[in-house]
């Protein structure tokens, strides 16, 4: 009589409505946290999936996607690294180490190494001392180590001037800009988005004006928000508002209709009224794709930061990796860039771990600490 | 062949004279339904009228398209109908209500609350204050005999828990009629055949009227009253059979007489013999001599 809650690792495809099932958590689950989900789903592979990399939809071992996404790092390290130390791949330059007779040489110049060919002959020729020099890449491709040494030192050398910020200052700004530029657009976009997409009068009310400002890009307003909002702050988190807000309410309203309608339908004949079907149904039913569609906008709002910090006077990031271009400390350079990309994909990742905080009843959601630590003392974790 | 379905022994007699003595729970009035498709009016449901007693279980059989769904979303007061009306206790039917419980196919549990909360969701929804809603769910989820699973999410409980739970959802609003919406359809044989006898087990514990939509000739006859029978295009009402077998119902008697009656005058009214020779299909033989599997 009593049925028994179904076990992941028990008998599969019994039906079509199991792998349907399946098909549509996959679906639901925020596609793109699948993209990066890394160890999300270890140990709950139906077993009438197909595991294998490169079968259609299919699923990977638990090993094999750990080592795919180490490679999908080292990989690009490798290529850079490959580039940067085998002399014989790239190094279209000459470092000279002795400038010999050459006048113009001096140590430690990049010459271009046909240039470096042609000087030392005519100096072979002339019966003079010729210049000596290793192979070098330009000065815009400096080397892992290079890069480290700099991630290292742009944190712990003092600014050149007076008054310009340290790196971790001009990272706080950026990361206040985009918070900012982010918070003001959820506050409005979200609620909106929820209520174009759950009523059809707001969807027609709202979105078509929506949609036309979307194709506006954020940077052409930039002139008007500086003239309104001073050459400070205020007019980047405009962008990063702008930029942000139109996507948000048209994205948050297409997630609401993905609300599979039979729920709502089930609140009614339970006696929920029009409110509370919208907030005792509908924001609970697409919370965790909502949730999902924030993480991705986020990246969308950092996209936004750099033209954002050109306007009015340029600061944080921006400022930073400008000035060290200037004085062409492109290691420094470099350096930025990774750490921009260090810390969006860390806060993804965060975002990601909190999700299934929030949103215990996921079905692919991994235990709490706690709940871990507790089942594993009473039980073995399904394989 | 088998005998006559309208043939009563006399306590199904009697017990169908109980049955109609009792106060009409709900008429459905000359229900029309029609879509209009491509400028051209498509009617689903032709002037479809019948009361439900008080108490009664109530299948409505059909072949699939024949509209049961949208007959019984027009009394959940999910659909509108073109004309006619449903009367419940009287009243005419204006929207979805917790006087009308669903239960659906697609078990349609919150995915985002536990058991418990799903089942106090009605509750909290009449306004009933956490404690109370909560001791009464606790009640209505021992009913269904998942107490153990209270904290569970749905996602966590199989198909037959899950319409379980359902149920126990629908049942906690005290409706008047429980409307039922092929609701073993996707559960596999056994397990619906377990949660038949365990609704009528249900139905004859709790106060309840039960609409039932089914295209399952057995299950059909093995849960019903009386079996409302529709045909397709427009579907309008075939026949309203009152169910031969006696109660309570086992699965032996599946073989019984009165259940197989019933059965064959069902698969009469769903398949009729077409007044056509039927036509053949042609299969070219493509195995070897000596292969034969006859």
């Amino acid at each position: 009589m009593v049925g028994t809650p179904r076990q992941p690792g028990g008998p599969g495809g019994r039906s079509g409505d199991c792998r349907k099932a399946a098909r549509r958590a996959r679906r639901r689950g925020g596609g793109a946290s699948q993209l990066i989900g890394v160890r999300r789903e270890k140990s709950a592979i139906p077993p009438h999936r197909k595991v294998g990399g490169l079968v259609p939809f299919g699923d990977l071992k638990p090993g094999a996607q750990l080592l795919l996404v180490w490679m999908s790092f080292l990989a690009p390290l490798v290529l850079w690294c490959a580039v940067s130390y085998i002399p014989f791949v790239w190094h279209p330059l000459m470092r000279v180490t002795d400038p010999g007779d050459v006048p113009y040489f001096k140590e430690d110049t990049l010459v271009e190494k046909k240039v470096f060919r042609e000087e030392n002959g005519k100096l072979v020729l002339a019966g003079k001392r010729p210049a000596a020099g290793v192979p070098a890449n330009p000065v815009f491709l400096p080397a892992p180590h290079e890069v480290g040494r700099a991630l290292h030192k742009s944190f712990t050398t003092p600014p050149r001037r007076n008054g310009e910020p340290w790196l971790h200052e001009s990272l706080w700004h950026s990361i206040r800009i985009i918070f900012w530029g982010f918070f003001w657009s959820s506050v409005f976009g979200v609620p909106l988005g929820i209520v174009c997409g759950t009523f059809p009068a707001f969807s027609k009310l709202g979105e078509p004006a929506v949609d036309f400002c979307r194709y506006m890009p954020a940077p052409v307003f930039g002139a008007l928000a500086v003239a309104v909002m001073g050459i400070y702050d205020g007019p980047k988190i405009a962008i990063i508002f702008i930029g942000t807000f139109f996507q948000q309410v048209l994205v948050v309203a297409n997630t609401t209709r993905k609300l599979d309608t039979s729920l709502v339908e089930a609140a009614q004949t339970l006696g929920a009224g029009r409110l509370q079907v919208l907030f005792q149904v509908v924001v609970p039913g697409i919370a965790v794709d909502l949730y999902n569609d924030m993480r991705i906008l986020l990246g969308w709002a950092w996209t936004y930061l750099i033209v954002a910090e050109y306007i009015g006077a340029s600061s944080g990031i921006t400022y930073f990796i400008n000035q060290q271009a200037k004085y062409r400390i492109y290691d420094n350079v470099f350096a930025a860039i990774l750490i921009i990309g260090v810390i969006g994909f860390g806060t993804d990742r965060i975002l990601d771990r909190l999700g299934h905080v929030f949103f215990p009843w996921q079905k692919s959601s991994r235990p709490g600490l706690i709940r871990t630590l507790l089942d594993s003392r009473r039980k073995p974790l399904p394989a | 062949m088998t005998g006559d379905y309208k043939i009563q022994s006399p306590e199904v007699a009697a017990r169908f004279a109980r049955l109609k003595g009792r106060p009409v729970v709900m008429d459905v009035r000359n229900l029309t339904k029609t879509f209009a498709s491509n400028g051209l009016g498509h009617t689903t449901l032709d002037r479809i009228s019948f009361r439900v007693f008080r108490r009664e279980f109530l299948c409505v059989l059909g072949p699939s398209g024949c509209g049961k769904s949208t007959l019984i979303r027009i009394i959940a007061g999910l659909d509108s109908p073109t004309s006619g009306e449903v009367l419940l206790d009287g009243r005419k039917v204006d929207g979805p209500g917790p006087d009308r419980g669903m239960v659906f196919q697609s078990y349609t549990l919150f995915p985002w609350l536990t058991v418990k909360k799903n089942v106090m969701f009605g509750l909290r929804m009449a306004g009933q204050s956490g404690a109370t809603a909560e001791s009464e769910a606790r009640e209505w989820i021992n009913l269904v005999g998942l107490s153990k699973f209270e904290n569970s999410y749905p996602h966590q409980l199989s198909g037959g828990m899950k319409q379980r739970v359902a149920i126990a959802r629908a049942l906690a609003n005290r409706p008047r009629i429980l409307l039922m919406d092929e609701p073993f359809g996707a559960l596999d044989a056994q397990t619906r055949a377990q949660m038949q006898a365990y609704l009528l087990e249900i139905w004859k514990n709790v106060d309840v009227t039960i609409l039932f939509i089914t295209h399952d000739l057995d299950e059909a006859v093995y849960l019903s009253d009386r079996i409302l029978v529709l045909g397709t295009n427009p579907s309008r009402i075939a026949e309203m059979i009152e169910d031969p077998v006696p109660r309570p119902r086992g699965r032996a008697q599946f073989v019984s007489p009165p259940f197989l009656a019933a059965y064959h005058r069902l698969n009469e009214l769903i398949h009729p013999p077409s007044a056509e020779p039927q036509e053949r299909t042609h299969i070219a033989r493509m195995t070897m001599r000596g292969d034969d599997v006859e």
